[in-house]
């Protein structure tokens, strides 16, 4: 349920990796379509979650808002202004707006600075001094995020993973931001340190309004961390949804197969329904045509092959409820999951 | 797995005391940072080879600086031909009338054949000359190919491929015989014919010359170690707050290359004073009035089977420094790199 003036808006987003080859003069020979046509909103204050399973397109898509990539096409609007294709310069006053917290904590720190250098770093960068100076405002972040203060001088190698995501969400915090693009920010820590960071990342997002893109493929912690999902599928998202719609009215056929995959402690006799999907994912270097996902789909005709089903609010969804298939599930459809074949293999 | 727990902050809190004092044990004052620098010199000390060799390298480094002021103190100088003074101090054959090459009280290294100068001085001197170069050398060959190297691995692309097959070519040349057979052509670029080679002519050509085939390796290898470092995460988070490029090189990258940096150089320093030495043998580099490792040697060759004392000295002391300079190195990548030890 997007608010009436979007914070980002993205629309078209395309990001092409050129594919190399050829000798002895390397020309381009095709190209990773990473992420393929993506539009979404994300409001003040919301926390949009993007799932699918790897390779989906989901860390491109978080690196392109942030712009550490650079797209091919589409436009990426922040409160209007757009950023698609701004220059550092153009885009210094909007970097201390979007911030970025990373995968793996032992890799996103850097091992010969202190954790105040690296935490008052941004605002080095960004000339911002506090009141009351640089130091009391890195203490202050510190405690926020639930670290001791006074361990503004030790060195990451000192803490542990959790400790030094916090470390990380400390430093994106540094400059206020607006948005923050969280790529998978806990999938690298112990379970029992997972809960920990989403809890805190959840208080800094309702504490201090920030918006979130929160890229995951655990759909338990998205469910539990954000307003809205979105479910990405080889660079295309196939749904988009509040979250509780989403996940009790999923409506595309891949939605369902991944929701029926979480696990899930039961005390009923009856087992749940499990889809599983036959064979692998495409490769996004040549995807199939029409709907990416009909090579794997139980449903898929000639219609998915040759028509791409454009994300609209189907019939029977409600408002803001997005959905990219031909035909979509209903609440009482019976998954037919079982298949023997991979029906249409071949494109 | 994330059952909602809004009040989940508290327990964390204690669990992070818990985790904290973990790293507490070693460092006695809780708020010590102990630094990568710090814990590298924590392993260097450990290390008693590294110990007793870092002792000897700064031991010839001094005697190399305060060469002026020994030399002052011994009351000798390293030109001075003693034996046209004093003519017995030389036998009939011109070599050192006294026994092991003419050692005495007076003459503690013993004097030169035929020209009758005092060994001690004419070693501190050389060693001198030969440190100088090769330290200059060492400075000169990092610096370039840390430039070089970050430039290329930082900005990619076509630099990168372009600065990749010049080293491969630097790499592929046969140095020693490019040095034998360029200085004579640039001595003869900036000195008339028949003029005599000024020393310090003959020092900056061999500096340069030695950096001119010695960056390469490094920036290569530099080279390999930004490609990993700038995909690293640290240096996307430093970019996602707006950091400059320079910012990023000298802030986020330049520290993390400090080690190689260091292990390299290191390495280095001794092949030039062995590289250095060997030109003056082969009479490229210094030659024999300028006090020299090399130079020294190359006399001691002409007399060693008639007085083996005065090869003995150069010969000695320059093993004993490039083997303890070698082994300090060996201690120095141990400690900042442990997981490079076998």
């Amino acid at each position: 349920m997007s608010n009436a003036k979007p914070l980002l808006n993205v629309s078209g987003l395309t990001k092409h990796f050129p594919v190399k080859g050829g000798f002895p003069i390397r020309r381009t020979v095709g190209a990773v379509q990473a992420v393929d046509g993506l539009d979404f909103q994300v409001g003040e204050g919301e926390s949009l979650g993007l799932v699918g399973e790897s390779g989906c397109g989901k860390s491109t898509t978080g690196r392109l808002i942030t712009r550490l990539l650079e797209p091919t096409g589409g436009k990426i609007e922040y409160r209007g202004q757009d950023i698609t294709h701004a220059g550092r310069a153009q885009l210094a006053p909007i970097r201390s707006e979007i911030q970025m917290i990373f995968q793996d904590p032992y890799a996103s720190l850097n091992p010969r600075q202190t954790v105040g250098k690296i935490v008052s770093g941004p605002m080095e960068i960004n000339d911002i001094n506090p009141a009351g100076g640089r130091e009391a405002r890195v203490r202050e972040l510190l405690e926020i995020v639930g670290l001791n203060p006074e361990h503004f001088n030790r060195f990451p190698h000192e803490f542990s993973g959790g400790q030094r995501q916090r470390i990380g969400v400390a430093r994106a915090l540094a400059l206020n931001p607006k948005l923050i693009v969280a790529d998978e920010p806990v999938s690298a820590l112990d379970v029992s340190i997972q809960a920990q960071v989403v809890n805190l990342l959840q208080k800094v997002q309702q504490e201090l309004g920030i918006a979130f893109v929160f890229i995951a493929h655990d759909l338990a912690i998205v469910r539990h961390f954000s307003q809205r999902v979105a479910v990405m599928y080889l660079g295309k998202i196939m749904e988009i949804a509040d979250r509780d719609d989403l996940y009790n009215n999923p409506r595309h056929p891949y939605t369902r197969a991944l929701l029926s995959a979480v696990p899930e402690v039961t005390v009923d006799d009856i087992p749940r329904e499990r889809i599983r999907l036959q064979g692998d994912v495409p490769s996004p270097i040549n995807p199939p045509s029409g709907c990416r996902f009909r090579t794997r789909c139980w449903k898929a005709t000639d219609k998915c092959a040759s028509e791409a089903p454009p994300l609209v609010e189907v019939e029977g969804n409600k408002p803001g409820h997005l959905t990219a298939c031909h035909y979509p599930e209903t609440a009482d459809s019976v998954p037919a999951p079982r298949l023997s074949k991979d029906p249409q293999a071949a494109a | 797995m994330t059952p909602p727990t809004p009040s989940a902050a508290t327990p964390l809190e204690v669990i992070d005391e818990s985790v904290e004092k973990s790293p507490s044990p070693s460092t006695p004052k809780g708020n010590e940072s102990r630094s990568p620098g710090r814990l590298a010199w924590k392993r260097f000390r450990r290390d008693r080879t590294g110990v007793i060799s870092a002792y000897i390298v700064i031991f010839f480094f001094v005697i190399a600086i305060a060469a002026p002021l020994i030399a002052k103190l011994y009351g000798k100088d390293p030109y001075t031909t003693y034996a046209s003074q004093r003519p017995e101090l030389l036998n009939a054959f011109s070599y050192p009338a006294g026994p092991n090459g003419g050692m005495s009280s007076e003459f503690w290294f013993g004097i030169e054949p035929q020209l009758g100068r005092d060994v001690f001085t004419f070693l501190l001197y050389a060693i001198r000359t030969s440190l100088g170069i090769a330290v200059a050398a060492t400075i000169l060959t990092t610096v370039v190919g840390v430039v070089i190297g970050v430039t290329a691995g930082y900005l990619g692309g076509r630099t990168d491929y372009l600065v990749g097959r010049i080293i491969d070519i630097v790499l592929s040349f046969p140095s020693t015989l490019f040095f034998i057979a360029f200085m004579p052509v640039i001595y003869g670029i900036f000195v008339a014919a028949d003029d005599d080679v000024p020393t310090w002519l003959r020092a900056t050509a061999m500096i340069i010359l030695m950096a001119a085939f010695g960056w390469a390796s490094i920036a290569r290898l530099l080279r390999g170690q930004v490609l990993g470092l700038r995909e690293r995460e640290f240096v996307e988070a430093a970019k996602v707050t707006g950091a400059s490029p320079m910012r990023i090189v000298f802030k986020e990258l330049l520290p993390n290359l400090a080690t190689p940096i260091i292990i390299q150089s290191t390495l280095m320093l001794p092949a030039f004073v062995t590289a250095e030495a060997g030109l003056a043998f082969l009479g490229v580099g210094m030659i024999d009035p300028t006090p020299d490792w090399g130079v020294m040697i190359q006399r001691g060759a002409q007399f060693y089977t008639e007085d083996l004392t005065f090869m003995l000295f150069p010969g000695l002391s320059m093993v004993i420094f490039v083997l303890a300079f070698n082994l300090l190195g060996d201690s120095v990548r141990d400690a900042l790199d442990p997981k490079s030890k076998r």
